[in-house]
């Protein structure tokens, strides 16, 4: 019996991955987003939206941890995440 | 009903379900903070657990007087300054309603600035969010009586010669049963006083300091919304325990941010009731009589109620 992989009886803790969505063309370029993200996984797009605004686009993927503060901050509806099922 | 943009994606936005979608996209300016302050306000009524059918929400004339039409609430948009007594009203009629008033410095504090103190006096179960951005956003950058000592503004080109109110200050001095002030850039703490207040009795005021770069910043040298956030982050100070009267908003000096007053008063509605209990009780039996009136039942308009699904 492998007892020593399940210590205390507990299953290996997951990792809790985030899934970002970016609806590009209701942006409006604030940035916010981007500075505010404490695992600074969006960038600034070098692409215009329909708007003429730069949208974010997502740089590091694996590093989402599923905060929420894009979603809380955005002032324009335009980016949410949702828990990643691994 | 969402717009062309949200149906190519796989999934909606959380928000889309409360924001009128038909509305979309909001007249707000790139970095504007009343969207962040939007999203801090439906998290907060989704955290105190209220239901979405028995809330009501009144905005009077501003940019922030556009939040009750975005949303998919019961949404009153009242008249230049009127925002307070007409939820007053709203609240004695109806009084299972969780009633919050959205609206903006100028239009709470400048033109209807009486009847927040008054409000608060009596102590009316009301609650009140106030996006304060130091002046009259939408008709173009008029002095409102929170632009700070020295900023400018279209009717103070050489600067602002008046004193401002500390809107904390003067919602606690009046009465307040709970006073908070946060910016936008305090998502959570903010959704979290929302949440209290949603559940408090009485009469309860959110200031929200809010970015606004197309009016206050350009007059200012200020930056874009994303340079006010960052301003307002080296600024902000958390403090429970400050007075709320000590605590003014200056150009430079320190946001102090907080929970300031939570206390338990009796509301207007309660003093009312005690009042007629008193005078009532020598003819004829209260406790009977209150459960009469319970059976009196408000008129459901199914017209209204249905839209939600629609
Ligand atoms: C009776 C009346 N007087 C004046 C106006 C013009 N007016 C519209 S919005 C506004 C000021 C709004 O300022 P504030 O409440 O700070 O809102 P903001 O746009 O900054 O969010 C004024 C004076 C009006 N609509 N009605
Ligand atoms: S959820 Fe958090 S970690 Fe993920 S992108 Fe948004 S801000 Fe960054
Ligand atoms: S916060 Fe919203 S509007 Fe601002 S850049 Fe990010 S996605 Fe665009
Ligand atoms: S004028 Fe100011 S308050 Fe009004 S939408 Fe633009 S940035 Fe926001
Ligand atoms: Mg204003």
């Amino acid at each position: 019996m492998r007892f020593w992989e399940k210590p205390f009886g507990k299953e290996k803790p997951k990792t809790i991955c985030g899934e970002i969505h970016i609806i590009d063309d209701r942006c409006k370029g604030c940035s916010f987003c981007i500075e505010y993200c404490p695992r600074d996984v969006l960038e600034l797009s070098e692409d215009f939206n329909k708007k003429g605004y730069h949208p974010p686009v997502i740089a590091k993927p694996d590093m989402c941890t599923f905060c929420g503060l894009c979603e809380m901050i955005c002032p324009d509806f335009a980016i949410f995440v949702t828990e990643k099922e691994e | 009903m969402a717009n062309n943009t949200a149906q190519l994606q796989e999934k909606p936005h959380p928000m889309e379900d409360i924001l009128r979608m038909d509305r979309m996209p909001h007249i707000w300016c790139s970095g504007c903070g009343l969207g962040s302050a939007v999203t801090s306000f439906v998290e907060g009524l989704k955290k105190a657990g209220v239901s979405y059918d028995k809330t009501a929400i009144v905005s009077g004339i501003g940019c922030t007087g556009r939040v009750a039409g975005y949303l998919r609430l019961d949404s009153y948009h009242t008249t230049h300054g009127r925002a307070i007594p007409f939820a007053t009203g709203l609240k004695l009629a109806n009084r299972d309603l969780t009633v919050v008033v959205f609206s903006g410095d100028g239009d709470l504090f400048a033109i209807g600035g009486n009847h927040l103190i008054h409000a608060a006096r009596r102590n009316v179960d009301i609650n009140v969010i106030c996006v304060n951005n130091f002046i009259y956003g939408m008709t173009g950058g008029q002095n409102a009586p929170t632009t700070p000592l020295g900023a400018y503004s279209s009717t103070a080109p050489f600067g602002n010669y008046e004193m401002p109110f500390n809107l904390v200050g003067l919602a606690a001095a009046s009465g307040a049963s709970y006073v908070a002030r946060w910016t936008t850039m305090h998502a959570r703490r903010l959704t979290d006083s929302i949440a209290t207040a949603a559940k408090k009795k009485g009469f309860c005021f959110i200031e929200i300091v809010s970015p606004c770069p197309t009016v206050f910043a350009r007059k200012n040298k200020g930056g874009t919304g994303l340079d006010m956030l960052k301003e307002f982050q080296t600024r902000a100070i958390i403090d429970h325990d400050a007075d709320p009267t000590k605590i003014p908003l200056n150009m430079d000096n320190e946001i102090v941010c907080g929970e300031f007053v939570n206390e338990d008063r009796p509301t207007f509605w309660e003093n009312v009731q005690s009042g007629i209990k008193s005078r009532v009780e020598k003819f004829t039996d209260w406790e009977e009589m209150q459960s009469n009136s319970k059976k009196i039942h408000h008129k459901t308009f199914l017209k209204y109620t249905a839209s939600r699904e629609s």
